[in-house]
C-alpha cells in the first residue's frame, strides 16, 4: 500500500466508497423485494403442498407439491340445479359480472366522459361534481338502503343486480380518468372534422377514441379489477345463486372449520386475473394511477 | 347562418344531455338516492327484530350512538387503525420510492412488481394474511421461532394489541404500492443537476432531502395521505372481518364492521343508519381538503 502515490489511494477509496454505497443498494432491493413477493409467495407455496408438509409443528419448508387442493375446490359442494361445484358456480358469476360491469360502464361512462369535456349543456358542470362527491361517499353508509331497493326490485341474488350497482360505482372512475384523456386532445381536429360535415360521435369514434386508446385501456383495466375485487356489495347483496369469487373465498376463512388449504387455492385463482392484468399492463395502470389520482 | 348556428347548438345541448343521462340513472339510483335515503332512514327505528317499535324516532338513534360504548370504542379504533395506517404507508411507501428511484440493474422489473400487492384483491390479501398469522400452521410463528425471537408458537390474535399491530401490518403491506407510484412519478420532476449543484456546494444527504427532494414531493405526499385515509375509512371491512372478526375484546372492531354487525346481525336498520351517517360525517372531513385540494390543482395544469 505504501508504494501507491497519493493520487491512487484517493482512487482506491473512492472505488471502495462506491462498492460499499452499490451493496447497500442491493441489499436495500432485496429486502424491498422480498417485502413485496413473500407473503404472495407462501399463499402460492402453500396451495401446491401436501397436508402432511403444511399442518406440521414445527413448520418447515414443504417439499412435496400437489394440485390436491386444487381439484378439490373444483369438486367440493354442488350447487343446486347447477350441476357444478360452489367454487366453478362463483367463478363462473364473477366472469359474468366482472364483464357485464366493465363493458357496460366503460360505454356509459366514455359517452358521459365525451359529453363533459366536449359538449356545452346545461347542467354539464354539476354531473361532473355528482361524479366527482359519488366517488367519495362510503360503500357502507349506502349498503342498506341499497339492500332494501335491490329486495324490492327483486334483483336480490341476482347477476344482473350486482352488475347495476358495481357500474354505480365503477363510473365516476371512468369519466375522471377518460376526462383526462379527452382534455388533452385538440379540439381543432375535432373542428375540422366537423366542418366537413362530421356529427360529433362520427368525431367521437373517428377522432377522439383512436386517440385516447391508451386512456380506455387504463380504464377498462381498472374497471375490470375494480368489479372484479369487489367485496362488500357482493357479500351483502348476494346468498347462493349469484355469489361471487372473493365472497366464496371469504366463506372458506370465516366458517367454522377453517379449510386454509383450499382457501389458498382458491385464493390464488381469484387473485390471478386481476394480478397478471396489473403485471402485463402496469404501464398503462401507473399513469392511471398518478395522472388521475384515483385508488381502484 | 344565426339559425343555423342555433340548430347545431340545441343539437349539442340536447345530445350531451342524452349522453350523460343513462350515467345518470344509474348512479342516482344506486348511490346518491341510497345516500339520501339512508340519511332519512337514521330517524326512524326501523328495528325488523322488533317490528312493533317502527316509527319516527327524531335524533333517538344519534343519541343513543353518543352514549354506545360500543360505538365510542369503534370510533376509537378506527381512529388507531387508519391513523397508524396511513403514517406507515407513506413512511414506507417513500423509503422505497427513494431506493426504486437510484439506478441499479433490474431496476424496470422490480418498479414493476411494486404492483402486486395493490392487485390483489382485499379478500384474498385478508385470507393470505389470516394464514400467515395461523396459531398453530402459520408462517409468521415458524419464523419467529427459527430465528430465536420466541421460545414457543404464540396466538397473536387472540392479544388486543398484537392483533392490531398485525391488521396494520396487513394493510400497510396492500396499501404502500400506491404510495411508492405516487412518490416515484413525482421524483421524476426533480432536476438531476439540483442534486449535481447541491454535491457540489458540499450538502450532505439530509440536507439534499430536506432542501431538494422534500419541496418536490411535498404536495404529492399530502394527496396521497388524503387518499389513503379516505380509503382506509371507506374500504376496510373484510380484512378485519376476515383476520380478526373485530376481536379480540372488540380490540380492532372499525367503524364499518360494527355497523354491519348492527345492521344485518342485529337488523336495527335505523340505528345501523344513523351510525353510517357519522361515519360518512367523519370521512367527509379528508374527503373535502382532498376535492379541494384536487380542484386546486386541475386549476393550475
Amino acid at each position: 500500500m505504501s508504494g501507491l502515490s497519493i493520487t491512487e489511494k484517493y482512487l482506491l477509496k473512492k472505488r471502495l466508497q462506491r462498492f460499499v454505497s452499490s451493496s447497500f443498494l442491493y441489499i436495500a432491493v432485496a429486502l424491498i423485494v422480498l417485502w413485496v413477493l413473500a407473503p404472495y409467495t407462501w399463499l402460492v407455496i402453500s396451495s401446491f403442498s401436501s397436508k402432511i408438509d403444511l399442518l406440521e409443528v414445527p413448520l418447515k419448508i414443504p417439499t412435496k407439491f400437489t394440485l390436491d387442493h386444487y381439484h378439490s375446490i373444483f369438486s367440493a359442494g354442488t350447487a343446486i340445479g347447477e350441476g357444478m361445484s360452489f367454487f366453478t358456480q362463483s367463478l363462473m358469476n364473477s366472469v359474468i359480472i366482472t364483464f357485464g360491469s366493465t363493458v357496460l360502464s366503460m360505454v356509459l361512462g366514455v359517452l358521459s366522459a365525451y359529453a363533459i369535456s366536449r359538449l356545452r349543456f346545461k347542467g354539464r358542470n354539476q354531473a361532473l361534481l355528482i361524479m366527482m362527491i359519488s366517488y367519495m361517499l362510503p360503500p357502507i353508509a349506502i349498503v342498506i338502503p341499497g339492500y332494501m331497493i335491490l329486495k324490492a326490485l327483486s334483483l336480490y341474488d341476482s347477476r344482473f343486480g350486482l352488475i347495476l350497482v358495481n357500474i354505480s360505482f365503477i363510473l365516476p372512475l371512468i369519466v375522471w380518468i377518460m376526462r383526462g384523456f379527452f382534455m388533452s386532445i385538440s379540439k381543432e381536429m375535432e373542428e375540422s372534422a366537423r366542418i366537413d360535415g362530421c356529427s360529433y360521435l362520427g368525431s367521437l369514434f373517428r377522432i377522439v377514441l383512436p386517440l385516447s386508446a391508451p386512456g380506455i385501456v387504463s380504464a377498462g383495466i381498472f374497471a375490470f379489477i375494480a368489479s372484479w375485487n369487489e367485496y362488500l356489495y357482493a357479500f351483502l347483496y348476494t346468498s347462493m345463486r349469484a355469489r361471487t369469487l372473493p365472497v366464496l373465498l371469504g366463506e372458506f376463512t370465516t366458517k367454522v372449520g377453517i379449510d386454509y388449504l383450499n382457501m389458498a387455492a382458491a385464493g390464488v385463482i381469484t387473485s390471478l386475473p386481476p394480478v397478471i392484468l396489473a403485471l402485463v399492463f402496469q404501464k398503462f395502470l401507473i399513469s392511471g394511477l398518478t395522472e388521475g389520482s384515483v385508488k381502484g | 347562418m344565426n339559425q343555423s348556428i342555433q340548430y347545431k347548438l340545441g343539437k349539442e345541448e340536447n345530445l350531451g344531455k342524452i349522453l350523460v343521462l343513462p350515467s345518470m340513472i344509474i348512479v342516482f339510483g344506486f348511490l346518491l338516492f341510497p345516500f339520501l335515503y339512508s340519511f332519512i332512514l337514521s330517524f326512524f327505528s326501523k328495528d325488523l327484530a322488533r317490528p312493533a317499535t317502527n316509527g319516527f324516532a327524531g335524533l333517538s338513534n344519534y343519541i343513543k350512538l353518543l352514549q354506545d360504548p360500543y360505538f365510542l370504542n369503534s370510533l376509537k379504533v378506527t381512529g388507531i387503525f387508519s391513523f397508524t395506517s396511513v403514517f406507515f404507508e407513506l413512511l414506507i411507501g417513500v423509503a422505497i420510492a427513494l431506493v426504486l428511484n437510484m439506478k441499479f440493474r433490474f431496476r424496470g422489473f422490480v418498479r414493476g412488481l411494486i404492483i402486486l400487492p395493490w392487485a390483489l384483491p382485499n379478500i384474498v390479501n385478508a385470507s393470505m394474511w389470516s394464514w400467515i398469522y395461523n396459531a398453530n400452521y402459520g408462517v409468521l410463528n415458524a419464523l419467529l421461532l427459527k430465528l430465536g425471537l420466541i421460545e414457543e408458537y404464540q396466538a397473536w390474535l387472540g392479544n388486543p394489541v398484537s392483533a392490531m399491530i398485525l391488521v396494520i401490518l396487513a394493510n400497510v403491506w396492500k396499501e404502500t404500492p400506491f404510495t411508492i407510484i405516487m412518490v416515484l412519478a413525482a421524483l421524476q420532476g426533480v432536476p438531476k443537476a439540483m442534486y449535481e449543484a447541491a454535491k457540489v456546494d458540499g450538502a450532505n444527504v439530509f440536507k439534499r432531502w430536506h432542501y431538494i427532494t422534500l419541496p418536490f414531493i411535498k404536495n404529492i405526499l399530502m394527496v396521497c395521505g388524503l387518499l389513503q385515509l379516505i380509503w382506509s375509512l371507506l374500504h376496510t371491512f373484510e380484512l378485519i372481518y376476515v383476520i380478526t372478526r373485530g376481536g379480540p375484546f372488540n380490540s380492532t372492531d372499525i367503524l364499518p364492521l360494527r355497523i354491519y354487525w348492527q345492521t344485518f346481525k342485529s337488523l336495527r336498520f335505523g340505528y345501523g343508519s344513523a351510525m353510517s351517517y357519522l361515519t360518512a360525517l367523519i370521512i367527509f372531513i379528508p374527503t373535502f381538503f382532498y376535492i379541494k385540494s384536487a380542484y386546486k390543482s386541475s386549476m393550475e395544469s
